[in-house]
Protein backbone atom coordinates (compact mmCIF):
# COMPACT_ATOMS: atom_id res chain seq x y z
CA UNK A 1 0.00 0.00 0.00
CA UNK A 2 2.85 2.73 0.91
CA UNK A 3 4.96 1.65 -1.78
CA UNK A 4 1.93 2.19 -4.34
CA UNK A 5 1.29 5.88 -2.77
CA UNK A 6 5.09 6.17 -3.00
CA UNK A 7 5.17 5.01 -6.68
CA UNK A 8 2.75 7.65 -7.46
CA UNK A 9 4.50 10.24 -5.62
CA UNK A 10 7.81 9.27 -7.47
CA UNK A 11 6.49 9.17 -10.52
CA UNK A 12 4.09 12.69 -10.13
CA UNK A 13 7.60 14.56 -8.67
CA UNK A 14 9.55 13.58 -11.63
CA UNK A 15 6.59 14.21 -14.61
CA UNK A 16 6.52 17.78 -12.32
CA UNK A 17 10.24 18.35 -12.50
CA UNK A 18 10.40 17.85 -15.91
CA UNK A 19 7.17 20.36 -16.86
CA UNK A 20 9.72 22.84 -14.96
CA UNK A 21 12.31 22.16 -17.09
CA UNK A 22 10.60 23.40 -19.82
CA UNK A 23 9.08 26.95 -18.01
CA UNK A 24 12.26 27.86 -15.46
CA UNK A 25 14.32 31.05 -17.22
CA UNK A 26 18.20 30.14 -15.81
CA UNK A 27 19.65 26.94 -17.17
CA UNK A 28 20.71 26.42 -13.52
CA UNK A 29 17.27 26.24 -12.57
CA UNK A 30 16.47 23.42 -15.34
CA UNK A 31 19.90 21.54 -14.56
CA UNK A 32 18.39 21.24 -10.39
CA UNK A 33 14.73 20.58 -11.60
CA UNK A 34 16.30 18.02 -14.20
CA UNK A 35 18.36 16.41 -11.65
CA UNK A 36 15.41 16.11 -9.10
CA UNK A 37 13.60 14.42 -11.96
CA UNK A 38 16.37 11.80 -12.37
CA UNK A 39 16.24 11.24 -8.25
CA UNK A 40 12.94 10.42 -8.35
CA UNK A 41 13.47 8.26 -11.16
CA UNK A 42 15.97 6.51 -8.85
CA UNK A 43 13.40 6.08 -6.11
CA UNK A 44 10.92 4.52 -8.88
CA UNK A 45 13.54 2.05 -9.92
CA UNK A 46 14.15 1.15 -6.12
CA UNK A 47 10.45 0.51 -5.45
CA UNK A 48 10.20 -1.74 -8.32
CA UNK A 49 13.15 -4.10 -6.81
CA UNK A 50 15.66 -2.85 -9.26
CA UNK A 51 18.47 -1.17 -6.73
CA UNK A 52 21.36 -1.87 -9.21
CA UNK A 53 19.69 0.39 -11.61
CA UNK A 54 18.92 3.10 -8.87
CA UNK A 55 22.29 2.95 -7.13
CA UNK A 56 23.69 3.46 -10.97
CA UNK A 57 21.05 6.41 -11.81
CA UNK A 58 22.11 8.42 -8.44
CA UNK A 59 26.14 7.61 -9.26
CA UNK A 60 26.24 7.50 -13.32
CA UNK A 61 23.35 10.57 -13.74
CA UNK A 62 23.43 12.44 -10.58
CA UNK A 63 26.96 12.05 -10.04
CA UNK A 64 28.21 12.58 -12.91
CA UNK A 65 26.28 13.57 -15.79
CA UNK A 66 24.73 16.27 -14.00
CA UNK A 67 28.14 17.85 -12.35
CA UNK A 68 29.68 17.78 -15.63
CA UNK A 69 26.51 19.84 -16.98
CA UNK A 70 26.56 22.22 -13.75
CA UNK A 71 30.16 23.35 -14.47
CA UNK A 72 29.73 24.06 -17.49
CA UNK A 73 26.43 26.08 -16.98
CA UNK A 74 29.31 28.41 -14.38
CA UNK A 75 31.60 28.40 -17.13
CA UNK A 76 29.20 29.60 -19.58
CA UNK A 77 27.35 32.21 -17.29
CA UNK A 78 25.83 34.39 -20.93
CA UNK A 79 23.08 36.85 -20.39
CA UNK A 80 21.91 36.67 -24.40
CA UNK A 81 18.72 36.87 -25.88
CA UNK A 82 18.51 32.93 -25.35
CA UNK A 83 18.01 34.43 -21.40
CA UNK A 84 15.25 37.05 -22.19
CA UNK A 85 13.73 35.07 -24.61
CA UNK A 86 13.50 31.68 -23.41
CA UNK A 87 11.18 29.94 -26.13
CA UNK A 88 12.09 29.86 -29.77
CA UNK A 89 9.57 30.77 -32.72
CA UNK A 90 8.87 27.02 -32.92
CA UNK A 91 7.05 27.35 -29.72
CA UNK A 92 3.46 26.51 -30.85
CA UNK A 93 4.22 24.20 -34.08
CA UNK A 94 6.00 22.29 -31.22
CA UNK A 95 3.45 22.38 -29.03
CA UNK A 96 1.41 20.65 -31.87
CA UNK A 97 3.83 17.95 -32.58
CA UNK A 98 5.01 16.88 -29.41
CA UNK A 99 1.12 16.46 -28.23
CA UNK A 100 0.96 14.88 -31.70
CA UNK A 101 3.66 12.72 -31.31
CA UNK A 102 2.50 11.47 -27.30
CA UNK A 103 -0.69 10.85 -29.32
CA UNK A 104 0.49 8.35 -31.31
CA UNK A 105 3.25 6.53 -28.88
CA UNK A 106 0.08 6.47 -26.42
CA UNK A 107 -2.06 4.63 -29.16
CA UNK A 108 0.52 2.48 -30.69
CA UNK A 109 1.71 1.48 -26.86
CA UNK A 110 -2.08 0.85 -25.68
CA UNK A 111 -2.33 -1.67 -28.33
CA UNK A 112 0.90 -3.17 -27.61
CA UNK A 113 1.21 -3.01 -24.14
CA UNK A 114 2.83 -6.82 -22.98
CA UNK A 115 0.69 -8.41 -20.79
CA UNK A 116 2.22 -8.41 -17.00
CA UNK A 117 4.04 -12.33 -15.85
CA UNK A 118 3.39 -11.54 -12.66
CA UNK A 119 6.39 -13.52 -12.52
CA UNK A 120 8.26 -13.22 -9.21
CA UNK A 121 11.24 -10.59 -9.70
CA UNK A 122 12.39 -11.93 -6.26
CA UNK A 123 16.34 -12.50 -6.78
CA UNK A 124 16.63 -11.52 -10.76
CA UNK A 125 17.87 -8.16 -9.78
CA UNK A 126 19.84 -9.27 -6.68
CA UNK A 127 23.05 -7.87 -7.01
CA UNK A 128 24.58 -11.04 -7.01
CA UNK A 129 22.36 -13.00 -9.34
CA UNK A 130 22.54 -9.56 -12.01
CA UNK A 131 26.08 -8.91 -12.16
CA UNK A 132 26.80 -13.01 -12.26
CA UNK A 133 24.10 -12.95 -15.46
CA UNK A 134 25.52 -9.35 -16.81
CA UNK A 135 28.88 -10.93 -17.10
CA UNK A 136 28.44 -14.15 -18.45
CA UNK A 137 26.08 -13.28 -21.29
CA UNK A 138 26.60 -10.13 -22.04
CA UNK A 139 30.51 -9.48 -21.95
CA UNK A 140 30.75 -8.64 -24.99
CA UNK A 141 28.32 -6.08 -25.06
CA UNK A 142 30.07 -4.69 -21.67
CA UNK A 143 33.37 -4.58 -23.55
CA UNK A 144 31.77 -2.72 -26.92
CA UNK A 145 30.88 -0.08 -24.52
CA UNK A 146 33.66 0.29 -23.02
CA UNK A 147 35.61 0.77 -26.33
CA UNK A 148 33.01 3.07 -27.20
CA UNK A 149 33.57 5.27 -23.86
CA UNK A 150 37.58 5.47 -25.17
CA UNK A 151 36.29 6.65 -28.46
CA UNK A 152 33.86 9.44 -26.58
CA UNK A 153 37.33 10.33 -24.45
CA UNK A 154 39.72 10.66 -28.24
CA UNK A 155 36.62 12.68 -29.72
CA UNK A 156 36.24 15.05 -26.66
CA UNK A 157 40.48 15.43 -26.88
CA UNK A 158 40.22 16.06 -30.61
CA UNK A 159 37.31 18.53 -30.21
CA UNK A 160 39.51 20.62 -27.96
CA UNK A 161 42.66 20.09 -30.04
CA UNK A 162 40.84 21.90 -33.33
CA UNK A 163 39.70 24.55 -31.14
CA UNK A 164 43.52 25.39 -29.56
CA UNK A 165 45.08 24.82 -33.09
CA UNK A 166 41.88 27.42 -34.83
CA UNK A 167 43.12 30.18 -31.99
CA UNK A 168 46.67 29.44 -32.32
CA UNK B 1 0.72 3.84 -15.51
CA UNK B 2 4.68 4.31 -15.68
CA UNK B 3 4.72 3.05 -19.33
CA UNK B 4 2.79 6.55 -19.54
CA UNK B 5 5.10 8.21 -17.28
CA UNK B 6 8.05 7.30 -19.73
CA UNK B 7 6.29 8.20 -22.57
CA UNK B 8 5.21 11.76 -21.01
CA UNK B 9 8.63 12.02 -20.19
CA UNK B 10 10.10 11.63 -23.28
CA UNK B 11 7.51 13.79 -25.21
CA UNK B 12 8.44 16.67 -22.64
CA UNK B 13 11.95 16.24 -23.62
CA UNK B 14 11.21 16.44 -27.41
CA UNK B 15 9.35 19.50 -26.85
CA UNK B 16 11.68 21.14 -24.93
CA UNK B 17 14.74 20.32 -27.15
CA UNK B 18 12.42 22.07 -29.88
CA UNK B 19 10.84 25.20 -28.05
CA UNK B 20 13.51 26.08 -26.03
CA UNK B 21 16.29 28.88 -27.11
CA UNK B 22 19.42 27.65 -25.21
CA UNK B 23 21.78 25.26 -26.06
CA UNK B 24 22.42 23.86 -22.87
CA UNK B 25 18.73 23.77 -21.62
CA UNK B 26 18.58 21.43 -24.93
CA UNK B 27 21.03 19.32 -23.81
CA UNK B 28 19.57 18.71 -20.80
CA UNK B 29 16.32 18.12 -22.39
CA UNK B 30 18.08 14.97 -24.24
CA UNK B 31 18.92 13.70 -21.37
CA UNK B 32 14.98 13.68 -20.05
CA UNK B 33 14.19 11.91 -23.23
CA UNK B 34 17.21 9.22 -22.35
CA UNK B 35 15.17 9.05 -19.08
CA UNK B 36 11.96 8.61 -20.27
CA UNK B 37 13.36 5.32 -22.23
CA UNK B 38 14.91 4.50 -19.55
CA UNK B 39 11.71 4.12 -17.71
CA UNK B 40 10.06 2.73 -19.84
CA UNK B 41 13.10 -0.32 -20.53
CA UNK B 42 13.21 -0.79 -16.98
CA UNK B 43 9.15 -1.18 -16.46
CA UNK B 44 9.09 -3.68 -19.12
CA UNK B 45 12.16 -5.64 -17.64
CA UNK B 46 10.08 -5.76 -14.44
CA UNK B 47 7.08 -6.69 -15.76
CA UNK B 48 8.26 -9.39 -18.01
CA UNK B 49 11.35 -10.54 -15.18
CA UNK B 50 13.95 -10.51 -17.58
CA UNK B 51 17.19 -9.13 -17.29
CA UNK B 52 18.01 -7.81 -20.80
CA UNK B 53 16.09 -4.64 -20.29
CA UNK B 54 18.50 -3.87 -16.93
CA UNK B 55 21.39 -4.72 -19.05
CA UNK B 56 20.53 -2.23 -22.08
CA UNK B 57 19.47 0.48 -19.27
CA UNK B 58 23.49 0.35 -18.23
CA UNK B 59 24.65 0.58 -21.71
CA UNK B 60 22.09 3.92 -22.32
CA UNK B 61 24.11 5.40 -19.21
CA UNK B 62 27.12 5.05 -20.73
CA UNK B 63 25.92 5.94 -23.79
CA UNK B 64 24.42 9.07 -22.39
CA UNK B 65 27.25 9.90 -20.59
CA UNK B 66 29.43 9.92 -23.39
CA UNK B 67 27.66 11.40 -25.60
CA UNK B 68 27.53 14.78 -23.13
CA UNK B 69 31.41 14.28 -22.93
CA UNK B 70 31.31 14.83 -26.38
CA UNK B 71 28.42 17.27 -26.82
CA UNK B 72 29.70 20.16 -23.58
CA UNK B 73 33.17 20.61 -25.35
CA UNK B 74 31.55 21.26 -28.70
CA UNK B 75 29.06 24.10 -27.19
CA UNK B 76 32.37 25.28 -25.06
CA UNK B 77 33.61 25.93 -28.50
CA UNK B 78 31.02 27.46 -30.39
CA UNK B 79 30.10 29.92 -27.48
CA UNK B 80 33.97 30.85 -27.10
CA UNK B 81 33.86 31.95 -30.66
CA UNK B 82 30.21 33.38 -30.90
CA UNK B 83 30.00 34.71 -27.18
CA UNK B 84 26.28 33.80 -27.65
CA UNK B 85 23.97 30.29 -25.92
CA UNK B 86 21.15 30.86 -28.17
CA UNK B 87 20.79 28.23 -31.04
CA UNK B 88 19.13 30.92 -33.71
CA UNK B 89 22.70 32.60 -33.71
CA UNK B 90 24.62 29.60 -35.61
CA UNK B 91 22.10 28.96 -38.14
CA UNK B 92 24.82 29.86 -40.72
CA UNK B 93 26.08 26.40 -39.41
CA UNK B 94 23.51 24.95 -41.97
CA UNK B 95 24.55 23.19 -44.92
Amino acid sequence: MIETVLLWLFAATALLAAVLMLVLRHPMRVALALTATMLSLAGVYALLGVHVIAVFQVLIYVGAVMVFMVYAIMLLDVRDRSFTRRFSRLLLPGIAAALLFLAILAHGLWRALPEPSGAAVGTLFALRHFSAEFLNEYWLHFELVSVLLVAAVVAALAVLEVGRRHRG
Amino acid sequence: MLIATSAALFALGLLGVIVRRNVLVMLMCMELMLNGVNLSLVTFAQQTATAAGAVLVFLIFVVAAAEIAIAIPIVLLLVRRKGVLDLDAYADLKG
